[in-house]
């Protein structure tokens, strides 16, 4: 498969702060590319510099063969990117909006209608097709968004937080949506903080944290740099501020995370490990259940950033929706 | 042509979600049914003199209505950005806000010279002049709206600031009392104003003689102001995008 996209050194400055710090990566045809990352990461601005939005301080990246700084009109053409927030107009119907993207990107008259009305099938929201946009539920706002970024039948899709604020449902819905994309040949290069979503998403990820990817490869590979390590999963009725300190002070761990009354030591090396910190807990809390599990993607994540993966759970403040 | 077929679809859209609405379309008839009401009982041999004034009056108003914020509410509400995702430049963008605008301004205007004109007795004596005016007055003022519209960040300043714009030229553009008569520096300040021109053609193109600038001079200005505005807007539109994203 050929390279759709190509980036290069790509970066992005804020003031003296790097939003994107010179990133390269390629992005094959028809495959499903995900950007992992903590809010404030460089997701957003990457995707948006790709998509025309933004100017890069420095880089270069071509979307299917096109330089976004040199040539935005032709990128924009082979395109479609949904936003984080559903931003259609919210005075028209889901048919009109649809028919005018359709009118914006030059489909021809003849194909508007009949292309918008199987949009509005195959994203179920034929029944809503006169309705205002602002009168859809979040998830069919959502749905509508997406099936007018495919109006003009674009190579690339990019989706930005796809799934963010919708309830498990529309979330699973949507998800399905976008491998069926996948399987029609789109191209799909999505932005997201749901570990999870990327896991049974992508066909390859790249984390990037603080501007800068850490890892790019398939999701199991990243799992595999894993491999070695053992988890601990361990139940207690209360964490206190002794059992933590107490336990950062134990040799052999790679990781530990707490969260909530949770603890989870990643580890190579469990049977040295286990009694030290049992003695610990059992000073200070009451054990509930103990647990070796196997390293997700999310246990991988922790060890490639070493950022608390509670940390990916933060959601960015709302914007207004129209 | 693309680019003019998408200005148009702009300006479609932008009819159909914000102009054509009953609140807008009611205050754009009725500023001007007051203000010509308000001037014939105070004076109702003179109220023939004034509708040429009250019509570009009109345009002023409703050209502007909108205009003046629609840039502004676009881009607060994130709307702005499903336009500058889409295949179009800038200067397309522009001309279809412009063109939305427009039509609406020129909508409204028909509908008050349709009133006014045979209630007042009196006739287009030339037709032509008449339409040139109409149309180069509309885009004129709905490009001042948008040069608003693009150099504010907020709505409210939108509105403050075309206020400030169209009030002073109520009383100075020639439309309740000739520019002519207008006490020295006054008259200065009025040549710097679109709306004088538009007044001055109107005047030209129903009452005949009862003008003071040639009709040819107010065509050439208003074009001059057009393209002025367009450019200045265009500038301002491309600075500020690139500054926000």
């Amino acid at each position: 498969m050929d390279n759709i996209i190509q980036v290069r050194e790509l970066t992005k400055f804020y003031g003296n702060n790097p939003a994107v710090d010179h990133i390269s990566f390629d992005i094959k045809e028809g495959e499903i590319f995900g950007f992992l990352g903590p809010n404030g990461a460089g997701k957003t601005t990457t995707i948006r510099i790709l998509a025309g939005l933004s100017q890069p301080s420095f880089g270069f990246a071509l979307v299917n063969g096109h330089d976004v700084l040199k040539e935005p009109l032709k990128v924009k053409k082979t395109i479609g990117f949904v936003p984080e927030t559903s931003n259609l107009y919210g005075e028209l119907t889901s048919f009109k909006n649809l028919n005018y993207h359709a009118e914006l990107y030059g489909v021809p008259k003849r194909e508007r209608r009949t292309r918008s009305l199987n949009l509005l099938k195959e994203f179920n929201l034929i029944e809503h097709q006169e309705k205002p946009f602002q009168t859809l539920s979040r998830g069919f706002k959502r749905r509508l968004t997406i099936a007018t970024a495919l109006v003009h039948d674009p190579k690339i899709l990019f989706l930005d937080e796809p799934t963010t604020g919708l309830d498990v449902m529309s979330a699973r819905d949507l998800r399905k949506l976008i491998k069926n994309l996948k399987k029609k040949g789109v191209t799909i290069f999505l932005t997201t903080h749901y570990i999870p979503e990327a896991e049974s998403l992508c066909d390859r990820i790249a984390v990037i944290v603080k501007g800068k990817i850490r890892v790019m490869d398939t999701p199991e590979n990243i799992k595999a740099q894993v491999k070695d390590t053992e988890i601990l999963e361990i139940a207690l009725d209360q964490v206190t501020e002794e059992i933590k300190n107490q336990l950062s002070s134990v040799k052999g761990f790679e990781a530990l995370v707490i969260s909530d009354n949770q603890i989870r030591i990643h580890t190579k090396r469990i049977d040295q490990i286990i009694l030290p910190v049992i003695e610990i807990l059992k000073q200070g809390a009451q054990i509930k259940t103990i647990n070796t599990v196997t390293p997700t993607l999310e246990d991988a994540f922790v060890k490639i950033t070493g950022l608390d993966s509670d940390i990916m759970k933060i959601n960015k403040p709302e914007k207004a929706s129209v | 042509m693309k680019e003019l077929s998408k200005a148009y679809f702009i300006a479609k859209k932008d009819l159909s979600a914000y102009y054509l609405k009953p609140p807008l379309i009611s205050w754009g008839l009725m500023l001007p049914i007051a203000f010509a009401l308000a001037f014939y009982f105070r004076h109702p041999s003179g109220i023939k003199e004034v509708v040429p004034g009250i019509i570009g009056l009109t345009l002023l108003f409703s050209c502007t209505s909108m205009a003046a914020i629609v840039i502004t509410f676009e881009k607060r509400i994130g709307a702005m950005e499903r336009l500058l995702l889409a295949p179009l430049n800038f200067r397309t963008i522009l001309l279809g806000k412009t063109l939305g605008s427009t039509l609406f301004g020129l909508m409204v205007a028909v509908l008050i010279s349709l009133i006014l004109i045979p209630l007042m007795g009196l006739h287009i004596k030339h037709f032509w002049a008449f339409v040139s005016i109409y149309i180069l007055s509309g885009l004129t003022f709905s490009l001042l709206g948008i040069l608003i519209s693009v150099g504010v960040k907020e709505v409210f300043e939108a509105m403050t600031m075309s206020n400030f714009f169209r009030f002073p030229m109520i009383f100075l553009c020639g439309v309740f009392f000739p520019v002519s008569e207008m006490p020295f520096p006054l008259p200065v300040l009025s040549y710097l104003l679109p709306l004088t021109y538009s007044v001055d053609g109107l005047k030209h193109s129903v009452l005949g003689d009862n003008a003071t600038i040639p009709l040819y001079l107010d065509v050439f200005i208003l074009v001059g102001f057009m393209f002025s505005l367009f450019s200045l807007s265009l500038f301002i539109f491309k600075k500020r995008i690139r500054q926000e994203l």
